[in-house]
């Protein structure tokens, strides 16, 4: 019982996971992309297609990745090279993603999905409890773990991820150095959307194997607070993640239960959980400033 | 090929009226294109989109139905982000101003009085406004960031709306179909015309956004609002208070969010259901940033967004395209609207490239 529970939280935290961190980076490099949620559903009807076109779910990733990244590059191109407001070209790009996914996915609803096959370490997996929880998921899980850490280590252990973090907090300065601010923006917005694509593409293709419209249920704006809660470290990124997993989990255990509480009251938990962490994170203030990108969100025009 | 902005002496007034107008007609282009891929005539799909439904009475009034939350909701977000506070969440102040509304004629619906309409508005402009006011508060008292809280409050809203007409408010004698029950004749909004169906919300509509303009043009409110959110920190100097900004500007955003709310339910559905909204709150965002965050601008950016609404229907039924495309037009505007806005501020230069747009690339 407790194994099952454990299990789909894992599933449920995975795509929160990977799309804050891939958010994260993006955020690191002074770019605030408020279109998570557009590029993680646009990643989840192409990840279906794929899956779906070819048979093979593991293109359906690949296309999942691939569709959300080519869909943040018209943030990136309306941001870095038009220098648009970030806030309202992310507004921009989650109500066109809505949109473009549901025309995009017309013809999939009601077809059922082909969920993606474990990969399962040999040995490791019949260690009894943990072998099943952690040696036996989908390829979506390995990743969400490698990218935490990946990302951890190039953020504070590479040079490249030290010129990002630079061009986060002065752009200015890192221009005068001779780093190029917009093609590493570019990068780090697509990193982002390649991340958020990967999640939808999880939940297409694992969380619930089928194309539903709107899927994404707002996930790609708790996976924004997510990296507010994280204060743009990766390895706290892990921990919100399964927090905010098991919160989604929990209430619908308890709506299956049957605890007396009106279903409509749990299903809001995990938004009024997200809004109480964005409190208990945010009213701080001295350590807010001194972990947020200094230029977050802010225009860059070089001048020549 | 390489694209290169270069600064402008100051705004210019040429593109500030064009850049809309070039973001339509960008708009309509890959619009046509899109219908040729789905295999339909363009010209006979955007004519179907956009001209008939402006052919008949009964649409135009179904125009204005439309366009009257579009228009009321857009002014406030105006206010909102021309004073750099950004509520997303306009559209669970609509549904909170829907529910607070209708607490008169569902809980005292024996009550028969010339005051119970004005009451209802009134209540639905408070309760948005008291929604709208979470954000401030967190954002005031925390520090918490305004467009995550608002967008949140989005699902609880529509939750709480949900858990009513299924539970404490469902008719009784409504068949277990998850609605209110429906309004009296006296809690309903009246028409304007005989002619039709379009209610007084359209009038509500264009006096707030006739009212919003002159603050924002001839009082002081208005220029404190430009100010704040074009530097806080001279705003400042100038004796103004960004915290207390926040609380007007959000309630201001959500009393006319929730008015609009109250009115879309008295005047068109007259009773509460799960549904009472195509979307209203967030496309009104597209519709403050395609009218340039001017409330006259507003009203006519109102109109356009509408009739993508009622086009969708129409080519539904007459080209048979799913009205998902509403949905797609709609974020196409909004981009295009954003690029464009570009040329307002800059000169675009595209090197190696002889004289395209950069904004026809996107």
């Amino acid at each position: 019982m407790i194994e099952a529970i454990l299990l789909t939280i894992i599933t449920a935290a995975t795509p929160l996971v990977i799309a804050a961190i891939g958010e994260l980076v993006t955020e690191r490099a002074g770019v605030l992309n408020l279109g998570v949620e557009g590029m993680m559903i646009m990643g989840a009807v192409c990840a279906f297609a794929g899956s779906y076109l070819t048979g093979v779910p593991l293109f359906g990733v690949l296309a999942g990745i691939l569709g959300g990244a080519l869909f943040s590059l018209l943030f990136g191109f309306l941001t870095l090279t038009l220098v648009t407001n970030q806030v309202a070209t992310g507004l921009a790009l989650t109500l066109l993603g809505l949109g473009l996914s549901g025309q995009l996915g017309e013809s999939f609803v009601g077809i059922p999905g082909v969920k993606l096959s474990p990969i399962v370490f040999p040995v490791l997996s019949d260690i009894p409890f943990i072998g099943p929880l952690l040696f036996r998921q989908d390829i979506t899980f390995y990743l969400s773990i490698a990218l935490v850490i990946g990302v951890n280590w190039f953020l504070f252990r590479s040079r490249t991820g030290l010129k990002l973090r630079a061009i986060g907090d002065s752009h200015g300065s890192a221009h005068a150095l001779g780093i190029n601010v917009i093609r590493t923006r570019y990068l780090a917005v697509m990193f982002g959307g390649a991340c958020a694509g990967l999640a939808g593409a999880q939940l297409s293709l694992v969380y619930t194997p089928q194309w539903v419209e709107n899927m994404t249920a707002g996930r790609g704006w708790i996976a924004l607070a997510l990296v507010v809660f994280a204060s743009w470290r990766p390895l706290r990124v892990l921990i919100g993640g399964y927090i905010f997993g098991a919160v989604g989990i929990l209430q619908l255990h308890a709506q299956a239960f049957g605890v007396g509480i009106p279903s409509q009251f749990l299903s809001m938990l995990p938004y009024a959980v997200t809004i109480v962490v964005l409190i208990i994170i945010s009213h701080n203030r001295r350590t807010t400033l001194i972990n947020t990108p200094a230029c977050l969100g802010k225009p860059f025009v070089p001048d020549r | 090929m390489r694209i290169e902005l270069e600064r402008r002496a100051g705004a210019s007034g040429l593109f500030a009226i064009v850049s809309p107008l070039l973001a339509l007609a960008l708009t309509l282009i890959f619009g046509a294109i899109m219908f040729w891929m789905l295999g339909k005539n363009p010209g006979h799909a955007l004519y179907s989109f956009f001209i008939e439904p402006l052919l008949e009475v009964w649409s135009l009034h179904e125009l204005a139905i439309k366009a009257a939350p579009l228009i009321l909701i857009a002014v406030g977000l105006a206010v909102c982000y021309r004073s750099n506070n950004w509520n997303i969440g306009a559209e669970g102040q609509f549904t909170i101003g829907a529910i607070t509304g209708s607490i008169l004629p569902i809980l005292v619906p024996q009550w028969h009085s010339v005051l119970v309409l004005p009451l209802m508005l009134i209540m639905g402009a408070i309760g948005g406004a008291v929604f709208a006011a979470i954000p401030a508060l967190l954002k005031t008292r925390f520090n918490t960031n305004e467009i995550l809280v608002s967008l949140m409050l989005v699902y609880i809203a529509q939750l709480f709306l949900d858990w009513l007409v299924r539970g404490l408010w469902r008719d009784p004698k409504g068949f277990n179909f998850p609605q209110s029950i429906s309004f009296s004749t006296e809690a309903v909004l009246p028409e304007i015309l005989s002619s039709g169906r379009a209610h007084w919300g359209i009038v509500f509509a264009l006096v707030a956004a006739v009212a919003i303009w002159f603050m924002m043009r001839f009082m002081l409110k208005g220029f404190e609002v430009s100010v704040l959110g074009r530097s806080e920190r001279a705003g400042r100097f100038a004796g103004f208070s960004g915290r207390r900004m926040v609380w007007f500007s959000m309630m201001l955003s959500g009393a006319l969010a929730g008015l609009a709310g109250i009115s879309e339910v008295s005047g068109s559905i007259g009773h509460l259901q799960p549904s009472i909204s195509p979307g209203y709150g967030f496309t009104a965002i597209i519709v403050a940033f395609l009218g340039r965050l001017n409330p006259l601008g507003i009203i006519a950016s109102g109109f356009v967004l509408a009739l993508t609404y009622l086009g969708g229907e129409a080519a539904q039924l007459s080209i048979g395209v799913s009205d998902k495309v509403t949905r797609v037009f709609q974020g196409l505007l909004l981009f295009f609207v954003l690029s464009c806005d570009t040329l307002i501020l800059y000169r675009v230069r595209v090197i190696f490239g002889a004289g395209r747009a950069p904004a026809a690339r996107s």
